[in-house]
């Protein structure tokens, strides 16, 4: 099991470079000028050309990719084309940002939707199934800011019972209590986000393994509904989620832009659009670089977790 | 029903519906199981021989009704068990094992876990008890090595081990019947006859009732007291295996056993089949179910249901060719 | 020819018994009614009246007028024009897409269907958010560059299914006998794969229309979707968020007309998989 695990470690290396690679030729692709990020207006032809050279933009594209990747590797992630900060630095504040409200989102629709997602499964077609399933069909189709706008007219505009923007209000960037009134409305928009989608899995799955032959012999050894549930079907229905765990591994950092932006959440969120609306391009490959990682490794993530919890796996060796 | 006869079953009747169509899946069946008898349901898939157990054990989804003039089993009336006294029932008085061990168990849960928790369930006793007693079934059961045995996932055993083990499953609890629905079928040739002599074997250990659904006649003869042979819904003729084999009544019957493969064929003669198809249930032929393929249908046969034909105690018949045949032995 | 009509009165079964489903087509057909007609009403989204902005319903305007008096129930009406036409077009583009690209890989086969392969898995896992936005730079802002943008990033469900069917097809004998005779076997397969694989694309279909629409709303919400002064339901809704406060039922209409669209699109979608798998109910995914 060590040896698959470290061969699939070793596949995720080539796959990791060519993100890397089709993210350098989309910037290469991209309407800008690298030049434009180093230079002021009042420079004259002169400084310009030193400058070029000074940072290497005359060499071939393989050089430049390899300096780029270089830099990358050393954690170096050049500067923003707009505010001139450094985006490492920038990064920095604002991921610890997004995770804290996307991890507690997460973990809420995660648990709300096994628990969902048995019931309506194991009551399929009567009245708790419909209501779930229902509400996730509505869901699913309610866009996450519309949702969010109605909150915040209710929530904050109306009834005056919440803040509407942001992570602090300013001066209190230490009080808990304030952190949490700030972080209510977000979270609630974000974890029915989350919801419908995870739940219909639960619910689908639960569906499938109901129709299993285990589940009819459990009936004539005289199991009861409760019994099959929680002890046979549930274990089959979790193991395939845990691998589910691994793949959102990318929305920590990128899983709630919508709403972030929404409510100035000082996260990956606003940071990333800005970045699109001022075609910063910088910012915006280096999310996409990072993102793309996060999705390789997530995925790395899922299959190592299986092989631990998956006996038939686990005895392949 | 004498003292002996542990289930009878009059009139049952099974209907599927799905999507505003009936399905009469089981249309009137009735016949009885003595204590320690191993009874054969044969029949062609579709011919509702595994509905009709799944019906008594009560197993069935939630779109079929089921309805009996009589059903009972020892001293109970099914058809006025609740839920959960029917729940209790299953597992430890009658239970079922399946065709295909390979799906029959859960594949996340170990052997052992199985077992104790079907030993726990239907008696009050101690995991560790459960525990012995689990190892005692494997090894009853023929299962080499039953203490590691115990600790194995279901994908780690054979086929014919599965079915093994769904066997020490079954009798754990020692159940007065036990449904075996073609539990060979999935199986090796080989590991076909071991399965079959370990039921045998067990039936005369504990005495327990065993209905065989099959769909082999060479799997009856070997192993039944008493064989009903199913079409369509409904029991077509039913009798002692020495009656059914050697004075079938049936054209059903005789044709099932012209298509059984024997040494003594002789050379250039070839296996009949039976031609045709069985009849849609969902608008059941009101003649008999056979007529389309019976070779010795008359008009009157599509369309009137013949009556039953005594010929012994145990033996009888649904066909107009043997009217007369019934009528002198009564 | 039997089966296939038990499989037609199975989803008629499910439109006429299951209300849901009823509701959806109802809905839909008097949506997109609305939006091919509407044209031939007297009605002008555009007509700008600055004495009577930000009115709330009435009489004159059942839906209030927006920051420059224009009659918001027009302008909505009118944005369901855009939504739904960027839903169609997307969907049409991914099964152009989906099609090309499945066929493709199923018919080389080897290193051609690896590498198609590999760029389904990469396409299917990489946050969408993420690639549409990134991808949408590098076209000029519009419509059509929203289309080509959702299209390019909703394909691989299709090109899967096509692949499969393209694949098991290639061992049947008509397309193995049609190789013999020298008959291309490339057109053969499009002759006999393409209608095996349409309902499967139809149930599809609507799946990509539901989440275009989505897909369209969030982008023009974040300002990166179609411009002014076409305006669609996902940019009346940021338009509206600067006055929530003040306007609070210009966030109402488009949202619930959003809701209700994708709603009955996916519902659809789930009657018409009844037909693509018999075997299941609507509403109940396969696995």
């Amino acid at each position: 099991m060590l040896k698959y695990i470290g061969k699939r470690i070793l596949q995720a290396i080539p796959l990791l470079f060519v993100i890397t690679v089709i993210c350098f030729t989309l910037i290469n692709l991209a309407p800008y000028d690298a030049v434009d990020s180093i230079i002021t207006p009042d420079m004259t032809q002169e400084e310009i050309e030193y400058r070029k050279e000074e940072y290497g933009l005359n060499d071939p594209v393989v050089v430049q990719y390899g300096k780029w990747l270089l830099n990358l590797l050393q954690g170096d992630m050049g500067y923003s084309l707009v505010s001139h900060t450094s985006i490492k630095y920038d990064l920095i504040i604002r991921i610890p940002a997004t995770i804290s409200l996307v991890l507690p989102s997460y973990i809420t629709a995660f648990l709300l939707a096994i628990v969902l997602g048995l019931v309506a499964g194991s009551h399929k077609n009567r009245w708790q199934d419909k209501l779930i399933d229902g509400f996730c069909s509505i869901g699913i189709a309610t866009p996450t800011f519309w949702f969010a706008m109605i909150l915040m007219y209710l929530l904050g505009y109306k009834w005056k019972l919440l803040p509407l923007m942001g992570m602090h209000t300013i001066g209190m960037e230490d009080s808990f209590a304030d952190f949490i009134q700030h972080f209510i409305m977000p979270y609630i928009v974000l974890t029915i986000g989350f919801l419908p989608d995870l739940t219909r899995y639960v619910r689908g799955s639960t569906i499938g393994q109901l129709k299993e032959d285990y589940v009819l012999v459990q009936q004539a050894f005289g199991a009861k509904k409760a019994e099959i549930l929680f002890k046979h079907v549930s274990k089959n229905v979790l193991l395939p989620l845990i691998t589910k765990l691994g793949m959102a591994l990318p929305m920590l950092v990128t899983g709630a832009v919508i709403t972030e932006t929404i409510f100035s959440w000082p996260g990956i969120g606003p940071y990333f659009v800005k970045a699109i609306q001022s075609l910063d391009y910088p910012i915006v490959m280096n999310i996409l670089v990072l993102s793309g990682t996060l999705v390789i490794l997530g995925n790395l993530l899922s299959d190592i977790l299986y092989c631990l919890t998956d006996p038939r796996i686990k005895s392949m060796k | 029903m004498n003292n002996s006869t542990i289930l009878q079953v009059e009139n049952l009747k099974t209907v599927f519906s799905s999507r505003g169509q009936e399905v009469q899946a089981v249309r009137g069946v009735s016949f009885e199981v003595n204590k320690g008898e191993i009874v054969g349901l044969v029949g062609e898939s579709g011919s509702g021989k595994s509905v009709t157990m799944k019906a008594i054990l009560g197993i069935l989804p939630e779109n079929a009704k089921t309805s009996a003039d009589v059903l009972r089993f020892q001293d109970k009336d099914l058809l006025s068990l609740n839920e959960e006294e029917y729940r209790k029932m299953r597992g430890k008085e009658m239970t079922m094992i399946f065709q295909d061990p390979m799906t029959a168990l859960n594949p996340l849960k170990k052997i052992g876990a199985h077992l104790e928790e079907v030993i726990m369930r239907h008696s009050s006793c101690s995991k560790t008890e459960a525990k012995t007693k689990a190892i005692e079934m494997l090894r009853r059961v023929g299962i080499p090595m039953p203490e590691t045995r115990m600790n194995q996932y279901p994908h780690e055993f054979s086929g014919g081990m599965r079915q093994r083990v769904l066997i020490a499953m079954a009798l754990a609890c020692e159940p007065e019947l036990l449904i075996a629905d073609e539990p060979t079928t999935a199986l090796d040739v080989t590991i076909q006859a071991q399965i079959l002599d370990l039921l045998k074997e067990l039936e005369e250990q504990y005495n327990t009732s065993i209905v065989l659904i099959t769909h082999d006649m060479g799997v009856v003869a070997n192993v039944c007291t008493k064989i009903a042979i199913m079409y369509g819904g409904l029991i077509m003729e039913c009798g002692t295996t020495d009656e059914i084999f050697y004075e079938p009544k049936h054209p059903y019957t005789k044709a099932l056993l012209r298509a059984i493969p024997s040494l003594d064929l002789k050379e250039g003669e070839r296996l009949k089949s039976i031609e045709g198809l069985p009849p849609s249930l969902i608008n059941p032929p009101k003649g008999c179910p056979f007529a389309e393929r019976c070779e010795f249908a008359q008009p009157k046969c599509f369309e009137q249901m013949p009556e039953y034909q005594n010929f012994s105690q145990t033996h009888r018949a649904m066909c107009f060719l043997c009217e007369q045949e019934g009528e002198e032995t009564r | 020819m039997k089966k296939k009509n038990r499989r037609l009165e199975n989803v008629l079964y499910e439109l006429r018994h299951n209300k849901q489903a009823i509701f959806a087509a109802t809905y839909l057909l008097v949506i997109i009614l609305i939006s091919i007609f509407i044209v031939f009403v007297n009605v002008d989204p555009d007509a700008i009246d600055v004495t009577n902005k930000l009115q709330g319903p009435s009489a004159a305007h059942w839906f209030g007028t927006d920051e420059m008096g224009r009659d918001y129930l027009a302008r909505v009406l009118y944005g369901g024009r855009v939504s739904l036409l960027v839903g169609v077009l997307a969907m049409l583009t991914s099964i152009f897409l989906g099609v090309s690209i499945g066929m493709t890989a199923g018919y080389f086969g080897g290193l051609v269907d690896n590498i198609l392969m590999r760029l389904v898995d990469i396409f299917s896992s990489i946050p969408w958010i993420i690639m549409v936005t990134v991808v949408g730079l590098l076209f000029k802002k519009g419509l059509f560059s929203i289309v080509i943008v959702i299209g390019l990033f909703s394909w691989m469900e299709i090109a899967r299914l096509v692949r499969s069917e393209v694949l098991s097809s290639k061992e049947r004998e008509y397309v193995q006998y049609a190789k013999f005779i020298g008959v291309n076997p490339f057109s053969i397969m499009i002759k006999h794969v393409l209608p095996a694989v349409f309902p499967t694309i139809i149930t599809a279909a609507t799946a990509i229309i539901a989440s275009a629409i989505m897909t369209e709303s969030s982008l023009s919400f974040l300002g990166l979707g179609v411009q002014q002064p076409m305006s669609s339901w996902g940019s009346l809704l940021q338009s509206s968020q600067q006055y929530l406060q003040k306007a609070p039922y210009m966030a109402i209409l488009p949202g619930i007309l959003i809701i209700l669209t994708v709603y009955s699109f996916n519902k659809l979608g789930d009657v018409l998989r009844v037909f693509v798998e018999p075997k299941i109910t609507a509403g109940e995914k396969s696995e």
